[in-house]
């Protein structure tokens, strides 16, 4: 079997919970991780004779993902999905079918590339359920629990069009998209917490031929997973299809432990949700107005960020990274008090992976112009750096109080000849050309002016002592 | 017969109390009920405290002491709201409907909750879980519905108001059938928060009285928008009660011909329909045919939207957080067995009518084109209503029919709804009034029709022809 | 115009309704059901091309609610009504297929 044969499709649908203060259709608290069903109200419970009344907040933030997606925002109305499940109060959800507030969209990915974005609509969230007796799992379990909290949290559902080809670009989507909705302000996106799911649609079909039938995949509890679950399906399809089997199209679920895909329950007959409009609501028609005032306060988006840093700092790699852990403010920030930009943006992609806390601009242009001076060593520099997170303070006066200092040349020289003189057997070596006692040396050296040499001026100097 | 009007002008005068107003008609229900069976629930304790606590504080509500009457579909707070199903037999809901409360702050007293037709599909309140209402005009015979309940307990006396829902005639035909007063509102006018739904984008609460006075009265207290409902009207109310006097000279009246001249109109309702036309020309109105062609589709278009909507609306009924529920080993399983048993037959056909219409591959043929028809009518209205400001017809097509007569044949029954039905398509306001008596004896209603919003005119033209009868 | 309903249909329908038939039931459901249905034909004859649906008699649009909270019910006033509750949540039997 061989996968080179064969092209992938993915599209992905993203599920991501909307950060308003209260649900889409009532006053409830929008609130994770509270007692269960103490968030739930006579709407939100579908009890009898309730109505809904749509969320201003929810509209604003889709019309400003949409913005954001590049995608045409535009009249919508409400439609209801019909099926019976325990976790839907009213056994239909509230959706939008037909007319969506979201169409025809782009993101843009890292590496430049396009994935097309079909819709991005609004609709409610259902209750959560919990399986009892037999592991938790739907499969053996004996009863359920329902928590209704969830229900009529407001989602928008983000869909693809089929343009993913590998699975890092899946991997890159599921990233950006997460990125564009911190950014925006409109989710949390947080897979890990259930306020962004991903579902992967993925086929398989040799080139020049129609697309393949497709599987969807769900339980992607990660970018990781995300991945995982696409190349095991790749492989999985490519090998039933190498032996003249069909593709059945379904629903399978993402085993992370057995890291493979499984079946999910067959139905007996497809759903037949009988779309149609929600009676109950009324048309959403955002006027210019209002819309020019979401575009006008539209945050800068990752990609613009990314553009606006590397322009500065010549990175692109670290870039993103930096963009991603929302650093890029701070850099710039300390670049323009001065600083070193690309030792701002080294120390802010490999140093700050857990944020900067208490770092501020000028501490840390500050510290980048004593490296880029060599004031001090970049080993000197980064302990600094951890101490401006923790406390904040003024770099300089941390250098003193460690007792890092400036090694003047003739001191340094002083010490990198102690050192060779201290092993004639390993200069010889070293001499000769086996550069593996470097570290000997450099250890040496290091050990003699407690840390405060530079590592690269001393193997500088080592190598202009053996040539001469 | 004691209006609410003057009830409400006694008792903020100090001229009676409210407690005793109640026992008086605690009283009529004590003799009457057990024949009627008007009520689910009669609401003895609750309405006590309700009439010592507006004796003991407020007697300036407008319906301060007035004993009110509501239909079982309308969520009154910790008291039993059963739609007449046994799906929701003994459930108490934890909220009051928005017009409850608008009662409530009213002064009102609330003596119980009305008998309907399951889920209010019905248009003789034979549909009940819990047993007819029967009419007090004639006890063989039906009351109309589906707020049967509502308008035989201001027919025999029990309250002087009461609140129905009207979905396709449900207020305006058991009115006429049991000989008074019913207005269905402009869609909009009155919140339907706390109204358990039938179809949707069709109901609509409104008043039974046994005077226009006094339905005028009722509407305005309960009409007005609600923030809670989102299909709510948001403007300023027509007048209602000031200007019923009005009378209708120079008024343009078209006597419907489609609907006069339907199929099933008996003769002597045509009669007084006539008759009904007579009276307002004399009064100053200038009576002419007028045409709603599409009128004669509001029938089967309602048979496919109604139940579409009641389908979905019901679904929610499935044995999970409220109401009946009938084990079984799964989920799937308990929420049909609860159902089967919950839902009586004319539930269950509407819910699988409904599923069918919207189903893939019938939608366009079913839903998708009665939503259509629906535009016609709406339009044909509107032709109408440039020549004409209100249009008149019969309520039901026969007075009211022995029980059991048309339980048989579901269709037989949906006939009844033939000129109803067609202002809750338009979502325009209509009132029956009662307008003398058939052949038989029995309460004749004639219907007046008018555009959105009309409801002053609508109660002025029915104020005349109470007065035509006096 | 579409075909004359079924008892298939009628089965087909009464699943996704969660609705449970007798076989007798079945047969008198789909005629009765057909017999409506016959009635609702008379819309089929009607030309209605071009005409846009109604799905509400009303001219409303861009009703909305201020993203504010405001009080939830009493969860002990919600559990009460239910017909079986395990740990605060709303207990139900095993539930046999994934959602949809």
């Amino acid at each position: 079997m061989s996968l080179d044969d064969w092209q992938l499709v993915v599209g992905l649908e993203v599920h991501a919970e909307l950060a308003t203060n209260t649900k889409i259709f009532c006053g409830c608290a929008n609130s994770f991780g509270d007692e269960p069903n103490t968030n739930v109200c006579p709407v939100c419970l579908g009890l009898p004779g309730s109505l809904p009344v749509l969320n201003r907040s929810a509209v604003e933030f889709a019309a400003r993902l949409g913005m954001a997606l590049e995608c045409t925002v535009q009249p919508s109305v409400f439609h209801r999905k019909n099926y019976f499940y325990p976790d839907m109060p009213k056994d239909y959800q509230v959706s939008q079918y037909d007319l969506p507030i979201n169409a025809d969209g782009t993101l843009e990915l890292p590496d430049g590339s396009v994935v097309g974005i079909e819709r991005a609509h609004l609709e409610e969230d259902t209750g959560k359920t919990t399986h009892m007796g037999g592991g938790g799992r739907i499969h053996d379990a004996a009863y359920s629990l329902v928590d209704y909290n969830r229900a009529g949290v407001p989602l928008v559902e983000i869909v693809s069009r089929p343009d993913i080809r590998t699975p890092e670009q899946a991997q890159a989507y599921a990233t950006e998209l997460r990125a564009i909705l911190a950014a925006t302000g409109v989710s949390d996106a947080k897979m890990e917490e259930g306020s962004m799911r991903v579902d992967a649609n993925v086929s398989m079909h040799k080139p020049g031929e129609p697309y393949g039938t497709r599987c969807e995949i769900k339980n992607l509890n990660s970018v990781r997973s995300l991945g995982r679950a696409i190349r095991y399906e790749m492989e999985r399809q490519v090998q039933l299809l190498e032996s003249g089997e069909r593709i059945v199209q379904e629903t399978r679920h993402w085993d992370e432990d057995a890291g493979r895909t499984r079946p999910g329950r067959s139905k007996e007959q497809a759903e037949d949700y009988r779309y149609f409009q929600e009676p109950d609501l009324v048309p959403v028609a955002p006027d210019d107005e209002w819309l020019a005032s979401i575009r006008a306060a539209m945050p800068m988006l990752p990609a613009a960020r990314r553009t606006r840093l590397a322009a500065q700092t010549g990175g692109d790699v670290d870039v993103a990274l930096v963009v991603e852990r929302g650093l890029d403010d701070l850099v710039l920030e300390a670049i323009a008090a001065g600083g070193d930009p690309g030792r701002l943006l080294v120390h802010a992609s490999n140093n700050l992976s857990a944020g900067a806390g208490e770092l501020s601009a000028r501490p840390f242009a500050e510290l980048s112009k004593l490296e880029a001076t060599g004031a001090l060593t970049a080993t000197q520099a980064k302990t600094v750096l951890a101490e401006l997170v923790t406390a904040g303070g003024d770099p300089a006066a941390i250098a003193a109080t460690r007792g890092f200092e400036a090694m003047g040349d003739d001191a340094l020289a002083a010490a990198v000849d102690a050192a060779i003189a201290a092993d004639p057997e390993a200069w010889e070596k070293f001499k000769a050309g086996d550069r593996k006692v470097t570290g000997f040396f450099v250890g040496l050296v290091m050990k003699t002016t407690k840390g405060k040499a530079d590592g690269k001026a001393v193997t500088a100097l080592l190598d202009a002592r053996a040539q001469s | 017969m004691t209006t609410a009007q003057q009830i409400a002008d006694a008792v903020r005068a100090g001229e009676r109390s409210a407690s005793e107003v109640l026992e008086e008609h605690l009283a009529v229900i004590d003799e009457r009920e057990g024949d009627v069976h008007a009520f689910n629930l009669v609401m003895r304790d609750e309405a006590r405290a309700a009439a010592v606590a507006v004796d003991a504080g407020d007697r300036t509500g407008a319906l301060a002491g007035v004993p009110v009457a509501l239909k079982d579909n309308l969520c009154t707070r910790g008291i039993p709201t059963t739609c007449s199903s046994r799906i929701l037999e003994g459930w108490r809901p934890p909220y009051d409907a928005t017009v409850v409360a608008r009662l409530a702050a009213a002064g009102a007293v609330f003596v119980g909750k009305t008998n309907l037709d399951e889920f209010a599909m019905g248009s003789s309140t034979e549909n009940s879980a819990f047993g007819p209402t029967r009419n007090p005009h004639d006890l063989d015979r039906v009351p109309g519905g589906s707020s049967g309940g509502s308008a035989a307990a201001v027919a025999a006396g029990f309250a002087p108001l009461a609140l129905g829902s009207d979905t396709g005639g449900s207020i305006r035909q058991p009115a006429a059938l049991c000989g008074v007063v019913g207005l269905k509102p402009t869609y909009g006018l009155v919140s339907r928060y706390g109204l358990v739904a039938f179809a949707s984008s069709l109901d609509q609460i409104g008043p039974f009285a046994a005077t226009v006075a006094d339905a005028a009265l009722l509407l305005e207290v309960i009409a007005g928008h609600d923030p809670l409902d989102s299909t709510s009207l948001d403007r300023p109310l027509p007048p209602l009660v000031s200007g019923l006097g009005d009378g209708v000279e120079g008024l343009r009246v078209g006597v419907l011909t489609e609907l006069v001249h339907a199929e099933g109109i008996a003769p002597d309702v045509r009669r007084r329909v006539e008759a009904a036309a007579e009276a307002l020309a004399d009064a100053g109105a200038k009576v002419d045919e007028a045409s709603v062609p599409a009128a004669s589709f509001g029938l089967s278009a309602y048979y496919l939207i109604a139940p579409a909507e009641a389908s979905s609306n019901l679904a929610r009924y499935d044995g999970v957080r409220y109401g009946l529920r009938v084990d079984a080993e799964n989920t799937a399983e308990m929420n049909a067995a609860t159902r089967t048993a919950g839902f009586g037959p004319e539930v269950k056909r509407r819910i699988m009518l409904g599923t069918y219409a919207l189903s893939a591959g019938y939608y366009d043929a079913y839903y998708g084109k009665a939503q259509q028809v629906r535009t016609l009518i709406i339009r044909d209205f509107a032709a109408a209503y440039d020549s004409f400001d209100v249009l008149l017809c019969p309520t039901s097509p026969t007075t009211a029919f022995r029980l059991g007569d048309k339980t048989a044949d579901p269709m037989s029954m949906y006939l009844n709804d033939v000129c109803t039905i067609p202002s809750n398509l338009a979502g325009d306001p209509a009132i029956s009034v009662p307008f003398g008596a058939g052949d038989d004896g029995l309460p004749v209603g004639v219907q007046l029709l008018g555009p959105a919003l009309s409801e002053g005119t609508l109660l002025r033209t029915a104020a005349v022809l109470e007065g035509a009868l006096r | 115009m579409a075909a004359r309903i079924t008892t298939d249909d009628v089965a087909h329908v009464a699943r996704l309704a969660r609705l449970e038939l007798t076989d007798e039931e079945l047969v008198l459901y789909t005629e009765q059901l057909a017999g409506i249905l016959a009635h609702a034909d008379d819309v089929a004859s009607l030309d209605t091309a071009g005409v846009p649906a109604t799905a509400h008699p009303l001219p409303l649009q861009n009703v909305l609610r201020d993203d504010v909270v405001r009080p939830s019910i009493d969860r002990d006033e919600v559990l009460a009504a239910a017909p079986a509750v395990e740990d605060r949540r709303f207990r139900v039997p095993a539930i046999l297929g994934e959602a949809p």
